[in-house]
């Protein structure tokens, strides 16, 4: 109970450090940065605004108390580039990220754990071997080359998949949640959750399947792990089936691991996004990450990285609590 | 010179040396030598090729790969076996550096942290802990969105996200080191704190930091690859693998050979040092032996 707390007593100084980090390093940059891309694009008017909205003209301290005070209300601000409240571009571009890094994640575990396991329990066969040489290889190939041998494949030679976009030209669709796959599922719109699915698919499975490397190697050497211990001999001595032994007994203790690492993946694998994006022509946070730093729109670059931060920090906070609930060894301490 | 001990049970004396470790980890060996060919390549490229990485070549763009052309050529006619020669030297020297930056940096701090203790210890590594809440890529991306595209912010910015890593390691290995009869011995004979720490804790830091140095390098070249990728990198016109890929990627319908060349080169890179990484944390951390 008290690690819990001790933990939510962290949170708020870990996310306000973290925001701090982030305002402190884009203030690094030299200059005024609305000097260099915003007045083409905005009014007077507008300029003033946005200029007036980030306190450009005033001293360090107070934007940063400013940003601060902002920021605790949940308003991160305009995009400096368009004048746009980042909470809108946020809400427009986060969601095809996430979703892209969840299916992403579920492919990446469903793979990696299976052939993880495999190779666990066929220890030095060929099977063994073969998924060691596909796990390191998905730790060394870069996304983005995965990314395009797919498109290569799939959508130049075999013409299975589109090349790039979220869902085909001219399908109509209902954004409630700008999670498309939810959205088309709640308002029973098949043709939409078809083509969503489709354009889908490549990049998630760029992403998912070079993670799947990672997840392979940790289950592999957490199954043999546990496959060594006491309880899995006495499990044998039983005379219990190897398969009962592998799969019930086993595998429920190695996967602990794995999942927590997982959870902990999700950070990278949002990552991992944000480059398979531009492969894909993703309209996601990627896109709006790269153009903010080429127009030096510090304000979208600022919003997306405290954002995802922000996301990365929940996410590891849940799987340390999560992993307490399930591994009840882990409670007392 | 004592070495980390870690309760596991040594293997009874193998042969020690190079040429043993690599007869025993026949995939390190093979990554050790893919990756000296690669250092090799970077150091002698003018030497081992004709053509020039940069110079323009219209009536020669879009070949396919030939004997005059291993690679083919790409859409301004440049040779591409020359452009992923030369363009080993930015990922190399990204990758050296930004480690190498990040293995003093993080285990100064690291060593003090452990060894000081108290409040020191814990506010620098609270600072780490911030640091670890980004995820490391993105880390990276936000340095260089702030000091700018170009080799030296690349690996300022890939070095800065992965001191935490060596920090925290550093740390664990001095605490476990400070408790040790010759480190107590060192203390009772009167060595003074510079003493003790420079010849007794830092040489029985090595193994680990060096096994999770290799793993760090071939992350680094994998960072360095994709903030090129995105055009946070280099400059064109100078050859870099990841910028390659990216400019090969509008040709995917005409011209697979542009962005495939330099994407194996990457691949095979990171592959090859992670197989030595493996070979290394086998030999020297028997904890994990036999996984």
């Amino acid at each position: 109970m008290t690690y819990i707390l001790r933990r939510l007593f962290w949170l708020p100084i870990v996310l306000w450090a973290v925001a701090s980090l982030t305002f402190l390093v884009l203030r690094l940059v030299p200059g005024d940065p609305l000097a260099q891309v915003a007045v083409l694009v905005l009014d007077q008017a507008q300029l003033d605004r946005v200029r007036a909205q980030w306190a450009l003209d005033q001293p360090l301290w107070n934007q940063y108390l400013l940003f601060l005070s902002n920021l605790v209300r949940g308003d991160l601000g305009l995009s400096m580039a368009s004048g746009q409240p980042l909470t809108r571009l946020l809400f427009e571009k986060l969601p095809p990220t996430i979703e892209l890094a969840l299916v992403a994640m579920v492919i990446s575990t469903v793979v990696g754990v299976g052939a993880g396991v495999i190779s666990a329990v066929a220890r030095r066969r060929a099977v063994d071997y073969s998924v060691r040489t596909f796990a390191i290889l998905g730790l060394s190939i870069p996304w983005f080359w995965v990314a395009i041998l797919l498109i290569y494949v799939f959508s130049v030679q075999l013409r299975w998949t589109p090349v790039g976009g979220r869902i085909g030209v001219g399908v109509r669709y209902e954004t409630i949640t700008n999670f498309l796959i939810l959205d088309s599922l709640i308002t029973g719109n098949w043709t939409a959750l078809v083509s969503a699915l489709r354009h889908l698919t490549l990049p998630a499975l760029a992403i998912g399947l070079t993670s799947a490397g990672f997840v392979a190697r940790l289950t592999r050497s957490a199954m043999l792990e546990v496959l060594r211990s006491d309880y899995i001999r006495s499990a044998r001595a039983k005379g219990l089936r190897e398969r009962t032994i592998h799969y019930d007994h086993a595998l429920r203790n190695a996967i602990l691991p794995v999942l927590t690492l997982q959870g902990l993946q999700f950070g990278t694998l949002l990552g991992g996004a944000v480059i398979t994006e531009l492969v894909f022509a993703w309209p996601g946070m990627g896109r709006m990450l790269l153009d903010g730093i080429l127009r030096r729109d510090y304000a979208v670059v600022q919003g997306t990285v405290i954002f995802v931060a922000f996301i990365y920090v929940f996410m590891n906070l849940i799987v340390d609590l999560l992993y307490r609930v399930v591994d009840p060894r882990l409670r007392g301490r | 010179m004592k070495q980390v001990s870690d309760g596991g049970a040594l293997p009874a004396a193998r042969p020690r040396g190079i040429a043993p470790f690599f007869r025993r980890h026949e995939l390190a060996a093979v990554g050790a030598l893919f990756f000296g060919l690669v250092v090799l390549a970077a150091i002698f490229a003018p030497w081992l090729t004709p053509y020039d990485p940069v110079a323009v070549n219209i009536p020669n763009r879009l070949q396919t790969p030939s004997a005059e052309h291993w690679f083919g050529t790409d859409e301004f006619g440049r040779d591409i076996f020359t452009r992923v020669l030369f363009g080993a030297r930015p990922v190399l020297v990204t990758g050296f550096l930004s480690v190498a930056s990040a293995l003093v940096v993080g285990t100064v701090i690291g060593a003090i942290s452990g060894y000081r203790g108290g409040w020191l210890d814990e506010v620098l590594m609270r600072v780490m802990d911030i640091m670890l809440s980004f995820p490391a890529i993105l880390l990276a991306i936000l340095i260089v969105a702030a000091l700018g595209v170009g080799l030296v912010n690349t690996i300022i910015a890939i070095a800065f996200s992965m001191i935490p890593t060596f920090a925290r390691l550093a740390r664990s290995i001095v605490l476990s080191l400070v408790h040790e009869q010759f480190v107590l011995a060192a203390h009772a004979v009167g060595s003074s704190e510079w003493w003790i720490m420079t010849r007794h804790i830092l040489p029985n830091m090595s193994p680990p930091l060096i096994v999770q140095a290799t793993a760090m390098l071939a992350i680094a070249v994998s960072y360095s690859a994709a903030l090129s990728f995105l055009g946070l990198g280099v400059e064109p016109p100078t050859p870099d693998w990841g910028k390659m890929v990216s400019e090969g990627q509008r040709l995917v319908f005409d011209a697979i050979h542009i962005p495939f060349f330099p994407g194996l080169a990457i691949t095979l890179t990171i592959l090859s040092v992670n197989y030595l990484g493996d070979g290394l944390r086998d030999a020297l951390d028997p904890r994990l032996k036999n996984r």
